[in-house]
């Protein structure tokens, strides 16, 4: 039991990570992994509101929508759950710190399309998640995301001070950068079974 | 007595290079004609002249007074007549001139006169102050003002005298223990009762066996109760922060002063030097400086402050292949052409260098983070990212990774094998921050000016409109006391 | 009916979450705009107006409300530019054609000769750094100068110019040292 819920977790932040496995959310990872410091905010307002997304959408698909057989209102019920959740962040961030809101910009209200956050929950229902085990993919996939956001940073960072050719400075090297990583990643799989 | 001693982490074993220097005594350099005397010769503020062009000085006689508290006076180092005071060349790694007195000897080296302090009589405060009009700085190099270190808030636990000398060619400091240590057993006794310490270590590197024998053989005639301690010579034991740890245990970070944590350290040398003061009423104005490196008459001589470092030089007769000075040690030290820049209290020593002698760096290749400097350095800090971070210039990174806790030993340039100079990166780096924090203080002075400006104007303006109205309401109440005059006129009315 | 249900449900959700909002709205009500100050702190306060705001703070204001371009400030050059570009997340951008100035701080000096104590220097200089009475000389207090030039136009006898402040031991700084320098680097690399 214990064991299959720790599977859960790890299978969702390492073996199939939402960034470099599953491809999911890469708009904020390229986006605000510039310093270090902002790559923490994202990363922590990205957690929250994947984490809660997951859990609002698991109650509004078991006791709202498979009740009445409204299936294929997934999409659109999701969207506007998680961008409430979004604006709930964004009001918070601004009232606790507002300079982190001006540095993440339009990447905080873009969490809303953010595919992650979408894509975790569907996800879950793809797989039959009960509620707990949908909180724990939820929940791994967001330590998963911040994870990889500040390890891309932090590289990101230590980049910029390097001695880069001048053809691959700027994009291009953090491209180059995550496909690496991405390649790094794929060393977990097989770790969960 | 055996004390356990703490090992500082790192450290390097460079060749010490000191027999030759170590050999002869100390000899009394000739009175120079002219000597040119830079005003800061101490950490803090620079003293003002109190003399005039033309006046004639006696030897010991202040030339400049201190007027803050971080900040000693200067001294006349013989007698003559005060020639200039204006910008003159220094032993300063940016060549650039700072303000001097310069003193035309007599030849008569006339002391003005010098009485003893009787300081057993004295608070400690008053002490302090005569040290301070005695001009007593550190000798080790750092030149803090001594009597800026006694009297803190803490009680001293532990006072420290060091004569660890670890920098290779240096001997100043060991010839002076050999031959003056009966003074600085007095000197040490004198702190020793000013300080209220409880212990007092002598710190001596074990490859300066006379300097230690001589220490003892001194304490022992005092009858006093210092131990002598005797360190594995390892650069760089005498750094301040290294040698307490290594004594007492205590780390001291760079923000902290030694003497909140109840030690006190101080210098052979300036202990030497605080005991010419108060028991001779000597003021500083001559140091021991080694003068050794690619010279045929390696020694220590006992010069004047202000006397001409190449003057200095040409008494132990350099070698022809002679192409430049160091200036202090050379792990430290700063690296110079020939130069007349004069001597001051914190120059100990001259190398003469020569091609033969130091071979120019290998040019610098990149860094492949080996951590050599890592493992070398003995405040424990991570010299290759300070590097990476400091040569990106991103300082606050480098900033982060403890950069003011660098104490720029040159252990990591020592052992770096791809020739980088980190030490010249490291000051770069702190240039730049210290150069930005002052910007930033001068930023926060000026808008705090120019909203006091504004506010002064708000309120000028709402002056004058109270002014103006009142003004009004007279004109009124007048015109309506006597009707028969015509009305007052009307003050113009504010926009 | 099912298309009922549908309206329903959702009405029911936006109605939730639109309550959920408004109460979150009012909690975390936000008052002006904290950025500013910390803008301000990186502007270098000589209020001399050349951005075309009537002093630092006004700049700061609009910069942090994202009306101001970052590149507008003349005293503060490339290094002010790029800590603001790093502050709030904006790239990089080249200063103005209107900015480029020399770097170094120069102060002014007032040739205490021609000078004939007119106070008009006295009023312009926004962070009172000259002093002096009516019919008296003026002296220019180093230490406070900006250099910011208001007090050059105003001067009716033009007795006042600006010079780069002497270095000294004290103000030196180490060079740059190595085998590779960054200034080739540092604005396109900041463009990702």
């Amino acid at each position: 039991m214990i064991s299959s819920y720790l599977f859960l977790l790890i299978g969702a932040v390492l073996v199939n990570n939402v960034v470099l496995v599953q491809i999911l959310g890469l708009c904020p990872f390229m986006g605000v992994s510039r310093k270090l410091e902002t790559a923490y905010g994202m990363s922590a307002a990205t957690a929250f509101v994947l984490t809660l997304a997951t859990g609002a959408s698991f109650l509004i698909d078991h006791y709202l929508l498979m009740p009445a057989g409204l299936e294929y209102l997934r999409t659109i019920s999701f969207i506007v759950t998680i961008a409430a959740i979004v604006q709930l962040t964004e009001m918070v961030v601004a009232k606790t710190s507002p300079l982190l809101q001006q540095v993440l910009g339009i990447y905080l209200p873009l969490i809303t399309t953010n595919c992650a956050v979408l894509g975790v929950p569907l996800i879950n229902i793809s797989h039959r998640n009960g509620f707990v085990e949908s909180l724990l993919f939820g929940a791994g996939s967001a330590i998963g995301f911040s994870l990889v956001l500040v390890l891309f940073a932090g590289i990101r960072e230590r980049v910029d001070a390097a001695d880069v050719p001048r053809p691959f400075r700027g994009a291009a090297i953090a491209m180059i950068t995550a496909g690496l990583m991405s390649l790094a990643f794929m060393g977990f799989a097989g770790l969960d079974r | 007595m055996m004390r356990t001693l703490f090992s500082f982490p790192g450290g390097v074993k460079p060749d010490p290079n000191k027999e030759a220097s170590a050999r002869a005594f100390i000899a009394s350099a000739p009175l120079p004609e002219r000597l040119v005397l830079p005003l800061k010769q101490s950490a803090g503020v620079a003293p003002l002249p109190c003399v005039r062009v033309g006046e004639r000085v006696k030897k010991g006689q202040i030339i400049a007074v201190a007027e803050a508290w971080i900040s000693v006076s200067l001294h006349a180092p013989t007698s003559g007549k005060v020639t200039d005071i204006g910008a003159h060349p220094l032993a300063h790694p940016s060549g650039l001139p700072a303000p001097a007195i310069v003193i035309e000897a007599d030849g008569e080296d006339a002391w003005r006169e010098r009485q003893p302090l009787d300081w057993q009589g004295l608070a400690p405060r008053e002490v302090q102050c005569y040290l301070q009009q005695s001009g007593v700085v550190g000798l080790g190099g750092a030149v803090f003002p001594s009597h800026a270190k006694l009297g803190g808030d803490t009680p001293t636990e532990e006072l420290i005298i060091n004569g660890a000398e670890c920098e290779p060619y240096i001997t100043c400091d060991d010839r002076l223990m050999r031959e003056r240590a009966d003074e600085i057993i007095s000197g040490v006794a004198l702190l020793r009762d000013l300080t209220g310490a409880r212990q007092c270590l002598i710190a001596v590197e074990n490859n300066k066996p006379e300097a230690i024998r001589a220490l003892r053989g001194a304490i022992g005639k005092h009858r006093e109760d210092f131990v002598v301690v005797t360190l594995p010579a390892r650069y760089p034991a005498g750094s301040l922060r290294q040698l307490i740890y290594a004594l007492t245990g205590k780390h001291a970070p760079v923000n902290v002063l030694p003497a909140a944590l109840g030690v006190q350290c101080f210098n052979v040398a300036t202990v030497h030097s605080i005991w010419r003061a108060v028991a001779h009423g000597e003021p500083v104005v001559r140091r021991v400086v080694t003068v050794s490196g690619n010279v045929r008459a390696p020694k220590n001589w006992e010069a004047p402050i202000g006397m001409s470092m190449n003057a200095l030089l040409q008494l132990s007769e350099p070698l022809d292949d002679t192409d430049g000075l160091i200036v202090g040690g050379p792990m430290m030290g700063l690296s110079l052409p020939l130069t007349n820049a004069p001597i001051t209290k914190g120059s100990n020593c001259l190398i003469a260098r020569s091609p033969r002698l130091f071979p120019p760096r290998p040019p610098e290749s990149p860094c492949i983070r080996c951590t050599a400097c890592a493992q070398a350095c003995p405040q424990g800090l991570q010299p290759f990212e300070l590097y990476w971070w400091s040569r990106a210039r991103n300082f606050d990174r480098a900033a982060e990774h403890a950069l003011a806790e660098c104490i720029e030993c040159g252990c990591c340039a020592y052992v770096c094998p791809a020739a980088i100079p980190l030490v010249h990166y490291f000051r770069f780096a702190k240039g730049e921050l210290a150069a930005a924090a002052r910007e930033r203080q001068m930023a926060d002075g000026a808008r705090d000016r120019f909203e006091f400006r504004q506010f002064r104007a708000e309120r000028e303006k709402a002056e004058k409109q109270a002014k103006t109205a009142a003004a009004k309401q007279a004109a009124v109440m007048s015109a309506a006391a006597a009707p028969s005059e015509k009305p007052a006129p009307t003050p113009p009315s504010e926009p | 009916m099912d298309i009922l249900t549908a309206i329903a449900v959702m009405a029911l959700g936006a109605l939730l979450l639109g309550a959920a909002l408004g109460c979150a709205a009012v909690r975390f009500r936000v008052e002006g705009n904290p950025v500013t100050d910390k803008v301000n702190a990186i502007l270098p306060q000589t209020q001399c107006g050349q951005c075309g705001f009537p002093g630092c703070r006004p700049y700061a204001e609009a910069v942090a409300k994202g009306e101001a371009e970052i590149n507008l400030c003349p005293p503060g050059g490339e290094e002010g530019m790029r800590k603001l570009a790093e502050l709030l997340g904006r790239d990089c951008v080249p200063l103005a054609e209107t900015v480029k100035r020399a770097p170094k701080r120069e102060i002014a000096i007032i040739d205490e000769n021609r000078c004939i104590g007119c106070t008009l220097c006295i009023q312009a200089c926004p962070v009172d750094a000259i002093v002096g009475a009516a019919r008296q000389m003026h002296t220019v207090v180093e230490a406070l100068c900006t250099g910011c030039e208001l007090c050059r136009p105003p001067c009716p006898v033009e007795c006042i110019e600006f010079r780069p402040l002497p270095e000294t031991p004290e103000t030196w700084r180490w060079p740059e040292v190595g085998f590779w320098k960054k200034e080739d680097v540092k604005p396109e690399m900041a463009a990702a």
